[in-house]
């Protein structure tokens, strides 16, 4: 017996240009902020832009940008909406973001469902927010993305940090591309993280200071680009 | 009528099958379809008529289909799905994603929502035959 939807992944991936994996080792980082301004940015700068949330257990991005009252299309398979420029997917459409409690297998099948029968089109970026660590959603996309890239978020905390390494020495392991590591909620002007990370021999793209103001921007979308948290997230575009 | 996704998938798979065994042309290719997805095979029958290829030219598509059982990890209960015990919408969600039974579905014995799938999911391509 053949699992036959593995086989189509890669032609739905086709016609999408570079594939943003936005990840952490530990969740609570700040990555839904960051892949949903990073995913608004890119479309304002007039890319053709496509926001998946992998964070199946407990989605966000939906929240964040506001965003409902909205369905995939049906044709031949689905078709994602665009929302605020976004051809956004989540599995937020189908579990009517009632809880959805999911084992590790229960990940896998959804994710490989998702990526089987979604038909984005062409894009210049598809932007993921996945979910923390190295579990099944993070090896289900490196086994069938081959041409995701890993930006990796985390706090100036060292706890953090360490399970960056842990993400970093996977994905070095497997010669996955790391487009470099986003310190977010930075509290001081330490340097730490950024010398932590050149010494991984990673990129570090940018570090962004801790908000307060940021809470009060969440589901609308206008005013989160105008924050100093958007301007921190728009330095990374030019490594992407 | 994302059956034709699933087709596509289906197609492709057994491509690769073919290849891998050398074979030059296609002449059966047995599918399983578990309730859970509720895929309504007509569609599915006819997008495989659609998609098929050269290889594919005189292939006969032998479609099973199996009973979804789900299983309770918690008091171990075992009982099959029946999609008229959920509304419409639910049934809908299921058949695009069929995880999210986990959403709609409880066991009937203790009300857990931490069931196992045993049988019965989705789309599976069972076995192809042909000539090399």
């Amino acid at each position: 017996m053949v699992d036959p939807r593995v086989s189509i992944i890669d032609e739905r991936m086709r016609d999408i240009r570079k594939v943003i994996a936005v990840s952490s080792g530990k969740g609570g980082v700040g990555k839904s902020l960051i892949a949903s301004i990073l995913g608004l940015t890119l479309a304002k700068k007039g890319y053709k832009v496509g926001l998946f949330d992998l964070d199946f257990t407990s989605p966000s991005t939906h929240i964040i940008l506001g965003i409902e009252g909205v369905q995939p299309k049906e044709d031949k398979g689905i078709i994602p909406p665009k929302v605020h420029g976004l051809e956004y997917m989540s599995i937020v459409y189908y579990s009517r973001d009632q809880a959805t409690p999911l084992r590790g297998a229960d990940v896998s099948n959804a994710l490989i469902e998702l990526l089987s029968i979604t038909k984005w089109g062409k894009l210049d970026f598809l932007v993921l927010d996945m979910p923390p660590g190295i579990g099944d959603a993070t090896l289900d996309l490196i086994r069938l993305i081959k041409k995701a890239e890993f930006l990796i978020v985390t706090t100036p905390s060292q706890l953090a940090f360490e399970t960056v390494k842990k993400l970093a020495s996977l994905l070095n392991g497997l010669r996955v591309p790391i487009v470099g590591v986003v310190e977010n909620m930075k509290m001081n002007q330490s340097e730490t993280i950024r010398q932590q990370t050149q010494k991984l021999g990673l990129t570090y793209l940018s570090g962004i200071p801790y908000d307060p103001n940021i809470e009060k921007t969440i589901g609308k979308t206008n005013r989160l680009l105008d924050t100093r948290f958007a301007k921190k997230v728009e330095q990374i575009v030019p490594s992407l | 009528m994302h059956e034709w996704a699933l087709a596509e998938a289906v197609i492709a798979a057994a491509a690769e099958a073919a290849e891998k065994e050398r074979l030059k042309e296609i002449t059966e290719v047995w599918i399983k379809v578990g309730e859970l997805q509720q895929v309504e095979l007509d569609i599915l029958e006819f997008a495989l008529s659609q998609l098929k290829t050269d290889k594919f030219k005189n292939a006969k598509f032998k479609i099973a289909t199996a009973k979804a059982e789900l299983q309770c990890r918690v008091c171990g209960h075992k009982w099959v799905f029946n999609k008229e015990t959920l509304d419409k919408d639910a049934a809908e969600a299921i058949h695009f994603v069929p995880e999210v039974a986990h959403t709609y579905i409880k066991c009937p014995k203790c009300g857990s929502p931490d069931f196992e799938i045993i049988e019965g999911r989705g789309v599976w391509l069972e076995s192809i035959k042909g000539a090399k």
